[in-house]
């Protein structure tokens, strides 16, 4: 049996925006496990964005280390080992589903035969068939943000880094798209690190969710979600959900009245 | 899974229908206009024919010169089609490098914006000293300069004005910085390039025929209507106009034809059934 490998590796991450001298971040020591599905929660300005963005090395770290697949996360951003997804779908334009789903494909220089069988491995993979050609203004919110997470899963990245996916999407279509992002971790076997403000998102999805406080961001404690695999419509109503709900909530309380405003 | 609505489920015949009903406004308008210009304005109002003269001798004139004007159009047409190529060619270059380039970009813009407040028309009587007065190609400078600030301005702003995430994505992506232009800014700059090339149509031909009056070449469009003005055959005046005006008309469409082609992606495109 392998020692499971750490895909996320955070030591003493710091980040202090100089502007203002604001404390981001404060010393974040975080490993994520292969095949773990984490969540970042905590109140706004807790640095969850930012931190998320220090993993994809979209912003660099004042002090401290993160390291992707064991390599710092600016080389690991070189060798493309994540894809992400944001919480506005950005998808492009002038480009339709398939081309969409394909930009990472193209910048990798996979040849169109091979962008081609995998885009359509993609589209069925998100149940988008027969939107292909479609371009993104004919999409709904939901279906936008199925194609960005298409898009970010189209070259099998070990890690897939997700900010705020769902947030700008009602809560039927949420928790529909819930339980497909379920389904495709599952599928896929990748890493998964999801920033979201909900608390039952947060429970519903993760095998740990990690609680933020805010100013300076550090983490206020980490709740192991030991509901069962895999997880369906059910496990909302599972009075164990509700008391994993009920945890996090508390530790968000304390951690918003114990902060000095 | 919400699901999109189908596009327009009306068949043809109601197309042609719905078309004709949406546009019959616009044809009124214009049937009351030829009808002012035939009859109104001469026979009710006695507007006098120098000032303005009737439709149908307009139209005789148009007839009877044919042969002239058909050459005074080429001629002009080349200047202005000349004028619109050069100029956007260069302007969009141009962009391109000041794009690229943002610290040079941002030393030059101020002046940019600046020089495309100059009235580039007065410089006619000025480029055909320099490239002589019956070279077209006085013409078709003057014509370039018009078209070069508004595109170089326009096409500028749509590189630029990317959306940050959209950088991001390619930044998470290690996307070199050709990608990032050719995937990402010059697709993006597109609705603003046409909408700039589409000024550029109709101030080209501005361009071409204020150069002819500045000295062009006898037979070219802006001679034939200083010379028929001056011979007092305002008529003939009136129809190189015209002649003009579906220059400018085909100049502008042609680019509003080739913008559906190449920009039938942007939402501005969807049909509004």
């Amino acid at each position: 049996m392998s020692v499971s490998r750490s895909v996320v590796s955070l030591a003493g991450v710091t980040k202090t925006f100089a502007a203002g001298g604001v404390t981001a971040l404060d010393d974040i020591n975080l490993d994520v496990a292969q095949g773990e599905f984490i969540s970042l929660i905590g109140p706004s300005g807790c640095g969850k964005s930012t931190l998320l963005r220090v993993i994809g090395d979209l912003t660099q770290p004042s002090a401290g280390v993160a390291l992707v697949n064991g390599k710092p996360a600016p080389r690991a951003r070189r060798d493309r080992d994540y894809g992400i997804v944001f919480q506005a779908a950005v998808l492009y334009d002038w480009r339709t589903v398939a081309k969409n789903i394909a930009l990472p494909l193209e910048l990798l220089k996979w040849d169109k035969a091979k962008r081609n069988a995998r885009i359509a491995e993609m589209v069925e993979l998100v149940e988008l068939t027969g939107f292909e050609s479609h371009y993104p203004w004919q999409l709904s919110g939901g279906m936008q943000q199925r194609v960005a997470i298409a898009r970010a899963l189209s070259f099998s990245p070990a890690l897939l880094l997700m900010d705020e996916p769902f947030g700008a999407l009602d809560e039927m279509t949420r928790e529909r798209l819930n339980l497909e992002l379920l389904r495709i971790w599952a599928e896929t076997g990748s890493t998964v690190v999801f920033v979201t403000h909900s608390i039952s998102e947060a429970v519903f999805l993760s095998t740990r969710v990690v609680v933020m406080s805010p100013r300076p961001g550090r983490i206020a404690g980490v709740v192991p979600i030991d509901l069962q695999q895999p997880r369906g419509v059910a496990t909302r109503e599972d009075p164990r959900f509700f008391e994993l709900v009920t945890e996090v909530r508390e530790l968000l309380h304390s951690v918003e009245g114990g902060s000095p405003e | 899974m919400s699901s999109v609505a189908a596009p327009g489920s009306v068949g043809p015949a109601g197309r042609i229908t719905r078309g004709v009903r949406s546009w019959l406004p616009a044809i009124l308008v214009f049937g009351f206009g030829l009808v002012c210009w035939q009859w109104l304005l001469p026979d009710v109002l006695g507007v006098k024919s120098y000032l303005l003269p009737r439709l149908s001798d307009v139209l005789n004139a148009l007839w009877d010169s044919r042969e002239e004007l058909k050459t005074a159009a080429w001629i002009t047409f080349k200047e202005a089609f000349g004028g619109l190529v050069l100029g956007s060619t260069a302007a969009i270059a141009a962009a391109l490098v000041l794009a690229r380039w943002r610290p040079l970009g941002n030393a030059l813009v101020p002046y940019l914006i600046a020089a495309n407040a100059i009235p580039v028309i007065a410089f006619a009587p000025i480029t055909n000293a320099w490239f002589g007065t019956l070279s077209p190609w006085s013409k078709v400078v003057i014509a370039a300069a018009l078209c070069f600030f508004p595109v170089l301005v326009n096409t500028l702003r749509g590189l630029t004005s990317v959306h940050p995430s959209s950088i991001e994505l390619m930044h998470a992506y290690a996307a070199p910085e050709w990608a990032i232009f050719w995937k990402l800014r010059i697709p993006a700059s597109l609705p603003f390039l046409f909408t700039a090339l589409k000024v550029a149509a109709v101030l080209a031909m501005i361009g071409a025929v204020v150069g002819d009056y500045f000295g062009g070449s006898t037979e070219s469009l802006g001679v034939q209507i200083q010379s028929a003005v001056a011979l007092s055959r305002y008529e003939l005046g009136w129809a190189a106009i015209i002649v003009a005006s579906l220059i400018g008309m085909a100049l502008y469409g042609a680019v509003a034809l080739a913008e559906r082609f190449v920009v039938r992606w942007h939402p501005s495109a969807r049909s509004v059934d």
